[in-house]
């Protein structure tokens, strides 16, 4: 067994989302499960939740060059815990990974990390909120102002944020439902960062600003045992409105379960049912040996969307430990914008 | 009726169960010397690819502490928190076993431990506790950690996790820090963030394999050769029980079987003989491999390092093999019989000449072929490349000789029959001369064995001398001193002065030279120098050339390698140099280009001494002196204690070349005995008229008895060309395309006659069964000669 096979071992409730194993979504031995009807506390809520199985601190930007290139940047902390609640030391059983990338219109920059909890290499705590994982950090006085750094081997970013929005809930007031069975997660959003920072590229530093948006999400049974991969978006129109719209693709091949949020410039939120988002691929691209959409239309019809959205570099393969797609994204159609696109689960 | 046939043929086996003993002994035996050797490789190789994988020693970077050896866990977690992609081990003896703690999310080394995997939960390896070991090691480990045996372990070794490890040592700090090999942009340098600390290199090219593959090259010829031997005896005896039964296959045929039935009969016999021979093979060579791995691990720990396990296990890797070449070897035997017997008309006589009576055709193309293998052999030492070109050249050499052997001993014999005095005399050469053919493939045997003796000896003893010679050339300073702070070497320097009376500060630095990685050393040219070190070619004056900067040393490794020799130019940055002399080097592979300390600094200005070799009469006191300084003992090398460590090292490989030694002569005299055992019945016509005119059965035992030992003579003598031959092979051939440097060779006539002698007593041990049989052949036998006149 190598390295690499350990970890996919590891992260066995990720690649269960991500790769869709089949019966390992579903049972949830000794962990937490989100109820509907919890009300969030913040600032404790931004912290780490480790009764449940999974959870991450997921950011994507948009950004724009002095000379108007533009650029995508990810900025992700996942915790997996392999059996619940928190010990202190080695005995920790949270394990912490991360990802880290840029993308250009040429050239994807991915890398990860990982880390063990209880020794200080990696954490998240509330208030002030600080997630770390070696000499990474997101961390702020608070959530709405933060700092955040991440290097790789061929990339480093320096950026700082700041809201200027509120919170965004999902689903049923932050309960997301995730498939006809009933899997779900508590997922909240803050899609409002402004962001600016100075990206090293091997061709040398470069200022840019733009857009961010921070998910936020745990759980402890993402997927049922017939979904296979998922296609999520993230789509901020020019108009000022945002879409989150996700579809999880069953494995016999069948259109399988959705959901979204349309949110108002100004931070109203309307939920969107099964089936009232929907997105259909319109070109593939190879990638890693695997066809994976990089072009897609996506509707709304009650909402008077369709757009096109296509990938900034159809190459943004994250070729990690669990590989999957990701980058930005621009908009056409009736409304125009960018933002971003994963996929994983493209075998 | 195929039932009745098949009978018909195994009873010959029933009426001779001697030939079926010398069948299955002489292939269990060759089998068992060749997988014996074989399993002790393979268990070698695969120690050094789990200490590999398992310790990742060496793979990567490391970092250590500069004084003690621990590291406190907060400076783990500062390095990381700071950007350095570092993983932790723990390390610390457990009821003498090496526990091994890592932490396998952040390791860079490849950890096989299939079973984490199998039995399903990184959690339980993590959380309460598993240890993964050689079953041997497990056995040994009392804890209340659970104790997974796992093949892939490495010996004396047993690996956790890093918190389970740190609860059993009862500590909470580290040992060291292992570098992943890619690291993020703008890390601080590490003095920034641990000044304590320090980044020690990884060794890529002193690969324990690559040093290793030397000695496991002596034990693969043994088993090459002691194989060989043992075909000889096979296909002897196969040819035998062929022969004797030709009337049996006519008469089988004259009623009836087909010739198709007969043949599948036949190798289907052949076919199991030989898989009952190579299964007791198998076991002998376990049972040869469990007696000898003690010994190989303990030569091999203390020669490279290298950690062995003790312990045998049973891979395929060497028993298929065996298995396989056991079969291969005894089908090629039968083959030319089954021709002939598929060839031979039904009804041709079946008159019982011998089968061993060579015929003069055949001696001629022995010659022939005996001349074009030492013609293939000569054209391969002149022109050939490679080491598998020098494995064919130790092959042709080999064959040639065997072959050539009877048509040498005949001119031997039949000069001393013209010079005969006396009847008997002349009858025992001529007689002696008789029966040469029948022996000739024991006797090819014997040589075999004796010049691969003769051969493997020599390597071996040379390999001591030169290292023992290059250990005193490179060791001459009573003591060393390693410092890993460049700092103290001033704080000491008074106390060095004071109380040496010469010292040797070694600085050494990487560089490109001629295109290949190379090290550079920095030495201070000097009366020890000058004294000890032994060139293989130098100028005039070499010494004081690289004193003064104006030339170069550099060792055969990198001489070989780039071409250059004495009188050739190494560019070194820009600085143009001749070679001065090249000298020997056998304690590591790589090239090496020594300078004068004053040029060293001007090129590499950054690099300060941390080796110093220290000269004094009094080593022990100095040793005192400096303890007292602050030195600490794990800083000084006690050189004659290192010296006296090799040398119980190599009597270690002295021992196992030993026993390998008595196996291969125990395997000759066997084939011996064999052929002997079945020219008496044969000879008893010959015998019986010289009985009848006078000498007594005592007489005629003591003849062949004589005889015997007159041809081991014979063969001993020859053997050691051929060996020294071997030994040139494998010194100057084998030796150079492995590794880059030759060895001299160095003559041992005493112990190659202590070898002829343990071959005549091997000869006259084989024939004295034989020799008392014929003294108890009852008189009535021998008159039964002239009553069944044929």
């Amino acid at each position: 067994m190598n390295v690499k096979a350990l970890f996919l071992f590891l992260m066995l409730p990720v690649a269960a989302w991500a790769q869709g194993f089949a019966g390992l979504g579903t049972d949830a031995d000794g962990f937490a499960v989100p109820q509907p009807g919890t009300t969030f506390d913040f600032p404790a809520d931004h912290g780490p939740h480790p009764d449940y199985r999974i959870e991450w601190w997921y950011l994507t930007a948009n950004l724009t060059g002095p000379d108007g290139t533009p650029y995508g940047l990810q900025w992700t902390l996942f915790r997996s815990a392999l059996a619940p609640g928190e010990r202190p030391g080695w005995q920790s059983p949270q394990v912490w990974f991360a990802h880290a990338a840029v993308t250009t219109p040429d050239t994807h920059y991915a890398t990860e990390r990982f880390a063990r909890g209880g020794v200080g290499t990696a954490g998240v705590q509330a208030d002030p909120f600080r997630a770390w994982i070696d000499e990474w950090a997101l961390e702020g006085p608070n959530f709405d102002s933060l700092h955040m750094t991440a290097a790789g081997p061929a990339f480093r970013y320096d950026m700082t944020l700041d809201a200027q929005g509120p919170l965004v809930f999902h689903g049923d007031a932050g309960f997301s439902v995730k498939s006809e069975e009933g899997q779900a997660s508590y997922y909240y959003s803050q899609p409002f960062y402004r962001i600016a920072g100075t990206l090293h590229l091997p061709d040398g530093p470069i200022k840019v600003t733009g857009t961010a948006w921070l998910d936020r999400e745990w759980s402890s049974q993402p997927l049922s045992g017939r979904q296979a991969g998922w296609d999520w978006f993230s789509l901020s129109f020019d108009s000022g409105a945002k879409l989150m719209g996700f579809q999880l693709r069953n494995r016999d091949g069948s259109s399988g379960y959705s959901s979204g949020t349309w949110i108002a410039p100004d931070g109203v939120t309307e939920s969107l049912p099964n089936g009232a988002f929907s997105a259909e691929p319109l070109a593939t691209h190879s990638v890693a040996g695997r066809d994976v959409p990089t072009r897609w239309q996506v509707t709304v019809p009650h909402r008077g969307t369709d757009v096109t959205v296509t990938a900034l570099n159809r190459d943004a393969w994250m070729d990690l430990s669990i590989p999957y797609w990701e980058g930005p994204v621009s908009v056409t159609g009736t409304h125009q914008g960018r933002g971003y696109l994963e996929m994983t689960g493209y075998e | 009726m195929r039932r009745a046939a098949l009978h018909a043929l195994l009873s010959h086996w029933r009426r001779h169960p001697l030939q079926l003993f010398a069948f299955l002994a002489g292939l269990a035996l060759a089998t068992g010397l060749w997988s014996g050797v074989q399993a002790i490789n393979a268990e070698a190789r695969a120690s050094y690819d789990a200490a590999a994988a398992t310790l990742g020693e060496g793979q990567f970077d490391q970092i250590l502490p500069r004084a003690g050896d621990s590291i406190a866990q907060s400076d783990y977690v500062a390095l990381r928190r700071a950007g350095w992609r570092v993983s932790p081990v723990i390390e610390g003896r457990y009821q003498d076993v090496r526990l091994l703690g890592l932490d396998p999310l952040s390791s860079p080394g490849r950890f096989d431990f299939g079973q984490v995997t199998a039995r399903g939960n990184i959690g339980t390896f993590m959380g309460p506790g598993q240890l993964f070991a050689t079953a041997e090691t497990a056995a040994r480990l009392d804890t209340d950690a659970q104790v997974i045996v796992s093949t892939d372990a490495a010996p004396n070794v047993a690996v956790g996790d890093i918190g389970v490890v740190q609860r059993l040592l009862g500590r909470s700090d580290l040992s060291r820090l292992m570098v992943l090999p890619e690291q993020p942009l703008g890390r601080p340098p590490l003095d920034q963030i641990a000044p304590h600390l320090r980044v020690q290199p990884s060794i890529q090219t002193a690969d324990v394999g690559e040093l290793t593959d030397s000695f496991h090259l002596n034990l693969t010829a043994f088993g090459l050769l002691s194989f060989a031997v043992g075909l000889f005896i096979v296909h002897s005896t196969i040819g035998l029980a062929f022969e004797q039964r030709r009337g049996l296959v006519r008469s089988l045929r004259a009623l009836g079987i087909p010739l198709r039935q007969m043949i599948v009969l036949l190798a289907g016999e052949i076919l199991l003989l030989a898989s009952v021979g190579a299964a007791l093979g198998i076991v002998l060579g376990y049972v040869v491999a469990a007696v000898l791995l003690p010994d190989v691990a303990v030569t091999l720990r203390g020669l490279y390092g290298a950690e062995v396990s003790g312990s045998l296990r049973f891979r395929s890797e060497w028993w298929a093999s065996g298995l396989a070449i056991a079969i291969i070897g005894s089908a090629i035997a039968a083959s030319g019989q089954l021709w002939q017997i598929a060839h031979m008309p039904i009804l041709a006589s079946a008159r019982p000449r011998a089968w061993f009576m060579a015929s003069q055709r055949s001696a001629s193309w022995q010659a022939a072929c005996a001349g074009l293998l030492a013609l293939g052999a000569l054209g391969l030492a002149l022109f050939g490349q490679g080491l598998i070109a020098s494995f064919t050249l130790l092959g042709c050499f080999l064959i040639a000789a065997a072959l050539a052997l009877p048509l040498l001993i005949r001119p031997i014999t039949g000069w001393a029959e013209t010079g005969a005095r006396g009847p008997v005399s002349a009858w025992f050469w001529a007689d002696t001369r008789q029966q040469l053919p029948g022996l000739s493939l024991a006797l090819m045997a014997l040589l075999l064995a004796v010049s691969a003796n003769i051969g493997v000896s020599t390597m071996v003893s040379s390999f001591r001398l030169t290292f023992v010679a290059f250990l005193d050339q490179r060791l001459a300073a009573e003591l060393y001193l390693r410092l890993d702070d460049p700092a103290q070497a001033e704080v000491i320097a008074p106390v060095l002065a004071a109380h040496t009376d010469e010292i040797l500060p070694l600085l050494r630095a990487d560089a490109q030279v001629a295109g290949l990685p190379t090290e550079l050393l920095g030495v201070r040219v000097g009366r020890t120098y000058r004294d000890n070190w032994v060139f293989l070619d130098s100028t005039a004056e070499a010494w004081d050339a690289v004193a003064e900067g104006r030339a170069v040393i550099t060792n055969e490794q990198f001489a070989r390698r780039a071409d250059l020799w004495v009188g050739d130019v190494v560019t070194l940055d820009v600085t143009a140099l001749p070679i001065a002399a090249v000298v020997g080097d056998y304690g590591n592979p790589r090239g090496q280009v020594i300078l004068g300390e004053a040029l060293f600094q001007t090129l590499r200005p950054q690099a300060l001494p941390q080796s110093f070799g220290l000269r004094s009469d009094d080593p022990a006191r100095l040793r005192a002196t400096l303890r007292a300084a602050g030195i600490p003992d794990s800083a000084m090398i006690d050189q004659a204690a290192l010296k006296s460590f090799s040398l119980q090292v190599f009597e270690r490989t002295f021992t196992v070349t030993a026993a390998l030694n008595v196996l291969t002569l125990a395997v000759a005299g066997f084939a011996m005995l064999m052929s002997l055992l079945t020219l008496a019945d044969q000879r008893l016509p010959q015998l019986a008229p010289v009985w009848a005119l006078g000498l007594t059965r005592r007489q005629l035992g003591r003849l062949e008895l004589a005889r015997a030992g007159l041809f081991a003579l014979l063969v001993s003598v020859i053997a050691v060309p051929v060996g020294l031959g071997l030994a040139w092979v494998l010194l100057a051939k084998v030796n150079v395309d492995a590794f880059g440097w030759r060895l001299p060779m160095f003559l041992f006539p005493g112990s190659y006659a202590l070898l002829g002698l343990a071959a005549i007593g091997a000869a006259v041990l084989a024939a004295l069964w034989p020799a008392l049989r014929l003294m108890r052949t009852p008189p009535a036998r021998l008159l039964q000669v002239f009553a069944h006149e044929r």
